[in-house]
């Protein structure tokens, strides 16, 4: 994901203290990874310095030094461009699982049983997801929901190879 | 140690045990072996015609097997007789299906008392229990409508209740919200885990639907007729 991207995509709601815009990707988007304050003042000056937001006058009230920053209409145009292109489709996902069930055909290895595994791992994590939305804001629902359905995904292509064995390994062995 | 002991140290409510079954000429299981712990939710999963229904309907003992044996409680329910174990089925199962359950010429109200209606209780005591459930489900207003004024989300949550208003020690549900939305499916899974956890029902789950048996303590895959269970599920 785009930190710069986005960090002046949450400017653009108007003008903001690094502090508040930290808060906030925090809390929407860190997803347990927050972002350090270094990476937020340094993504806030490039910003500046490449027209896209201008750092206002320094406000000094009782505690640190503190800037707001406003974006500019370079800024606000970079952020409608991205919201509105789609996010490339990740053709290598779950390669791993790919290259470990044809490898399994190829060597005459049970690759019935490894995709038993694969499926209880991800019915673990599909279950785990559940209980988090159940117990979770709207935000963690639809979070969760992303995941959910990527995973429901995985296990079908799963549920569909395990079908089709026979034929498989006949073809990869020939 | 006899099977009623070993099931009561095990703590199983209900188990299968190398159940066979044809119909015909056509095998739909062959030794499927399952225990279920009381309290538990466990989702039975499988392909079309895996025989994960047929399995339910012989925990449930709507099916009786061929070969092997059906325990509840601490009871061989298999060879009971056929009024005995309707009675059972009445008295201590629900059971919630996919769709087209409901009985059109009553109200939603008198669909969900219905179990208690059939086992003797009196209407005003059945109605009053029926009722209870409507603000636990999310179907405050509706109690008089019938099936057809009901959306298919509503029907199901009917349903629901109609399965769980005697208080069933074990509710059977065959793709509870195979004909529902994935909103709609979700508040029904949702609304049925809340009520059998705070009751303590142990629940088995026919679906195809990974999502669906997300909200299960374990899954078990009945292909071919048995039954294996899934590596890292808990037992």
């Amino acid at each position: 994901m785009s930190v710069p991207l986005t960090l002046l995509g949450l400017l653009e709601r108007g003008p903001s203290h690094g502090y508040d815009l930290k808060r906030d990707y925090d809390a929407y988007f860190g997803q347990g990874r927050p972002l350090r304050y270094s990476q937020v003042y340094a993504t806030l000056s490039r910003l500046a310095r490449d027209g896209k937001a201008v750092a206002g006058p320094v406000e000094q009230e009782a505690g640190p030094e503190r800037r707001r920053y406003i974006i500019t209409s370079d800024g606000v145009a970079d952020v409608e461009r991205w919201l509105g292109e789609p996010v490339p489709p990740d053709p290598d996902l779950q390669s791993e699982l790919f290259t470990k069930v044809v490898l399994a055909l190829m060597l005459g290895k049970r690759a019935d049983s490894y995709l038993d595994t694969q499926r209880a791992a991800h019915l673990q994590r599909m279950r785990e997801l559940t209980s988090f939305k159940q117990r979770g804001s709207t935000l963690d629902v639809l979070l969760a929901d992303h995941a959910l359905y990527r995973l429901e995904a995985d296990l079908r292509w799963i549920d569909h190879t395990a079908a089709r064995l026979d034929q498989l390994a006949r073809a990869v062995r020939s | 140690m006899t099977s009623i002991e070993k099931n009561a140290v095990t703590g199983n409510i209900i188990e299968a045990r190398s159940l066979s079954l044809s119909f015909g000429s056509t095998p739909a299981l062959r030794g499927a072996s399952l225990a279920v712990r009381r309290g538990e939710i466990v989702a039975v999963m499988g392909p079309s015609g895996s025989g994960k229904s047929t399995l339910l309907h012989c925990l449930a003992g709507i099916l009786v097997p061929g070969e092997g044996e059906v325990w509840f409680g601490g009871q061989r329910l298999d060879s009971l007789s056929d009024d005995r174990r309707s009675a059972l089925r009445r008295m201590r199962f629900g059971s919630v299906f996919q769709s087209g359950q409901l009985v059109p010429e009553l109200t939603a109200e008198e669909n969900v008392a219905l179990p208690l209606l059939l086992s003797g209780t009196r209407r005003g005591p059945a109605m009053a229990a029926a009722r209870r459930w409507f603000p636990v489900l999310g179907l405050d207003g509706l109690e008089r409508r019938r099936s057809g004024e009901l959306s298919g989300g509503q029907a199901q949550r009917v349903a629901l209740a109609r399965g769980l208003v005697a208080e069933p020690e074990v509710l059977f549900a065959d793709e509870p919200t195979g004909a529902l939305d994935s909103v709609s499916g979700e508040l029904v899974m949702d609304l049925l885990t809340a009520a059998v956890r705070e009751r303590g029902t142990t629940v088995v789950l026919v679906t195809h639907d990974a999502r669906v048996a997300a909200y299960a303590d374990r899954e078990v895959v009945v292909r071919d007729g048995k039954v294996g269970t899934l590596t890292g599920s808990q037992p």
